[in-house]
């Protein structure tokens, strides 16, 4: 059946057909099917007295790939058939992943930016009561800011010199269990490190939530992060370079420090800064470990530090009863707005450093 | 010329592989002059890759040297370190919970450790997390290789790589975000779509809702958590799975064409069964990070600590969930405290698993590229 190249189509299009190539449907055929789908769509919504959107839209959806398939099977065959429904699943899906995407974005951009101004950013949550209007997110900004400088300080060393182990030193058991557990560690859910600074920190040593604890989490899981990343980057450094170094006589850590690290050094600022983006967002450890306070805390060695994710928790968290509190809600939206905002300034900062400065090769 | 050729290259080898450290070739003819044994690194070590290592060794070894490769393996010590202690610690402070539990571990579906005598079990939390991971996989991992798919096979190449960044940003999102979406967004518009589930599919138990009257009683359901959880893998299994996709032989592919494939017949035939075990370990990559979030569950469900096997029904626990929801209230107490480090441990060691077992798929498939 697979074999069969020439198809026989059945009924229409036979002014279409050629010796050399089979019967197609033309062009405008998905148009005509996409605009066939929403008609039915629609006309099932007005005899049906569908009351959302929603139906209509799926309907119309399921239509179009009923109409678009089957007309091609006629014209076409069953091999072209199942060709247009995969290319026109393959479409879905990515159409699929691209409107949540958007969903959230917009979604949170136009409940976040209404309580932006200089005030929010300016003042504290101190003395500010759920029902109150005004307060800001500024020590939260400062908790996130602090501890997320804190875990780049102690993970990015840690990160960047076991990637450089690995790629210029990497051979034999030690160097594939680091890669192994590199890879485990990958996996780690942010709540199980937080647990486990949690125990071995607060438990361990007595001592009450404060922020640096929550540094430490962040930390756990920026490694393997930074790991990955950096291992690539150093990977790109073209072996010719090494080797002219080498050849000149230079010992090896010098090598390291003067040649491949140079030449990697954009990659490494680009992998650095993913891996930061990835844990800044974090909130599950932080619930177990900085505890929250809504007023400025510029010490993360002692007492509760507020963070953005944590702030948007304990606003959440004042929402939850019996009536919604706009007031309260829409901080969160704009402390979450705030969170993405930083995020993704690292992403694409992250992401146009890399183009910008490729690692030459060759 | 052919002649200068040859001799050039003949003359040139030595030195070149001299550079690369290849074992035996000496440029120096004569023998290795003593000074040049301190610069010239003394060659024979291997890199994994197979080439020569250039590095030092020996006597010429220097203090620099020695200093830095024991930072750099110092670093990857540390991370071995962290592991273990992370597993130690748990099991660690979890043993209160094991000695004082007065429920069976695994079977009893309620928790209440703060009690006296102390009482949980795991049961309906390990449903819990199952269940919406198990949602997670179904809805997310075809929406995943599809786009893969798209990016890697269907799009323009220019088109591509945009289409990547924007999938990425995906994975950039915070999971409180997506969590924050999911409760004020996607479960007050998905009421009406769990309502007709339960209408015109209840017939399957699963998807019946057998308290719901009306549309609005429906809410807060494993199904929703395992909806955004699919939306929050996603990103990372396409990254996977077209990085896989993209490394599919030329050949296999030009020979699928010249045997009049369409472009389905031809993904069916070259792209997925190279890929196939690159869509297993991004799967299950994905389901290890399902497993353990925390946020996004958490602000989507409601507690209730039972299995119900009606996912279109309000409620539900994961492991992650419950340490986050439950912490507060643990307060003082060390047996709750130990309860929830035993969670924990669980949910550490199934996701180590699920890890350990996507690594093994890739490796596998290395060996056999």
């Amino acid at each position: 059946m697979n074999g069969a190249l020439s198809t026989a189509p059945a009924t229409a299009g036979t002014s279409l057909r050629s010796t050399l190539v089979g019967a197609r449907i033309p062009a405008w055929a998905p148009y005509a099917s996409a605009a066939a789908g929403a008609g039915v769509a629609l006309l099932l919504r007005r005899l049906l007295d569908w009351t959302g959107w929603y139906t209509t839209f799926f309907a119309a959806a399921a239509l179009f790939v009923i109409v678009l398939t089957g007309w091609s099977f006629a014209v076409e065959g069953r091999r072209q058939a199942k060709n247009r429904l995969a290319a026109t699943l393959v479409a879905a899906s990515f159409v699929a992943a691209i409107v949540p995407l958007v969903l959230i974005l917009t979604y949170i951009g136009i409940k976040g930016i209404s309580v932006f101004s200089a005030d929010f950013f300016l003042h504290s949550m101190n003395g500010v009561t759920s029902r109150m209007a005004g307060g800001g997110l500024y020590h939260a900004l400062i908790g996130t800011l602090e501890q997320v400088a804190i875990a780049a300080v102690i993970a990015l060393p840690i990160g960047i010199l076991t990637a450089i182990y690995l790629v210029e030193y990497g051979r034999g058991t030690f160097a594939r269990t680091v890669t192994f557990f590199v890879d485990v560690m990958t996996g780690v859910p942010s709540i199980v490190a937080g647990l486990f600074v949690y125990t071995f920190l607060l438990l361990g040593f007595g001592l009450r939530p404060f922020g640096a604890a929550g540094a430490v989490a962040l930390a756990i899981l920026m490694i393997p992060v930074s790991v990955r990343a950096s291992e690539e980057m150093l990977k790109l450094v073209p072996r010719d370079l090494r080797d002219a170094a080498y050849a000149l006589g230079v010992p090896k850590w010098r090598v390291i420090v003067r040649v491949v690290l140079p030449t990697a050094m954009s990659g490494l600022i680009t992998s650095s800064l993913l891996a930061i983006a990835r844990v800044a967002g974090e909130t599950a450890p932080l619930i177990l470990l900085t505890g929250y306070t809504a007023s400025i805390n510029f010490d993360p060695f002692s007492g509760d530090q507020a963070t953005l994710p944590m702030m948007v928790w304990d606003q959440l968290g004042k929402r939850s009863g019996t009536t919604s509190n706009d007031l309260t809600e829409a901080r969160a939206w704009g402390a979450a707005l705030t969170l993405v905002l930083l995020v993704l300034l690292l992403n694409v900062g992250a992401r146009l450093l890399a183009r910008l400065a490729r690692p030459k090769t060759r | 010329m052919v002649q200068t050729a040859g001799d050039d290259s003949r003359t040139d080898d030595p030195f070149e592989m001299a550079a690369q450290g290849v074992p035996g070739a000496n440029p120096l003819i004569g023998g290795p002059v003593p000074d040049a044994a301190d610069h010239v690194d003394a060659p024979g070590t291997m890199l994994p890759d197979g080439r020569p290592e250039a590095g030092v060794s020996g006597r010429s070894v220097r203090v620099g040297d020695r200093v830095f490769k024991a930072l750099a393996a110092g670093s990857g010590a540390v991370l071995l370190v962290v592991m273990a202690a992370i597993a130690i610690f748990l099991v660690w402070k979890a043993i209160p919970a094991f000695t004082q539990n007065t429920g069976n571990l695994f079977t009893t579906q309620t928790w209440n450790p703060q009690g006296s005598p102390p009482v949980f079990g795991m049961a309906a939390v390990f449903f819990g997390t199952v269940m919406s991971a198990f949602i997670a996989m179904l809805v997310g991992v075809p929406i995943a290789v599809g786009i893969a798919l798209f990016i890697s096979h269907y799009a323009s190449r220019r088109a591509a790589t945009t289409l990547g960044a924007i999938v990425d940003l995906l994975a950039a999102v915070p999971s409180l975000v997506f969590g924050m979406w999911g409760l004020y967004f996607l479960i007050p518009q998905t009421k009406g779509f769990q309502a007709w589930m339960s209408e015109y599919f209840g017939w399957i138990p699963l998807f019946d809702n057998t308290k719901a009257t009306t549309v609005d009683q429906f809410g807060k359901s494993l199904l929703i958590a395992g909806v955004v959880l699919a939306i929050m893998i996603i990103p990372i299994v396409s990254a996977v799975c077209r990085e896989v996709f993209l490394q599919v032989p030329g050949e296999t592919v030009d020979a699928a064409w010249a045997l009049g494939a369409t472009k389905w017949e031809m993904i069916r035939t070259a792209v997925i069964p190279f890929g196939r075990a690159g869509i297993i370990s991004a799967a299950m990559l994905g389901l290890g990070r399902a497993l353990g979030e925390t946020i996004a569950v958490a602000l989507v469900l409601n507690s209730g600590f039972r299995i119900n096997w009606h996912i279109t029904e309000p409620g539900g626990d994961t492991f992650a969930s419950t340490i986050a929801l439950k912490f507060g209230e643990a307060g003082g107490s060390p047996v709750a405290i130990a309860a929830l480090v035993a969670a924990g441990l669980v949910l550490f060691v199934i996701t180590l698993l699920v890890n350990t077992a996507a690594r093994l798929v890739i490796a596998r498939r290395k060996e056999f590229t």
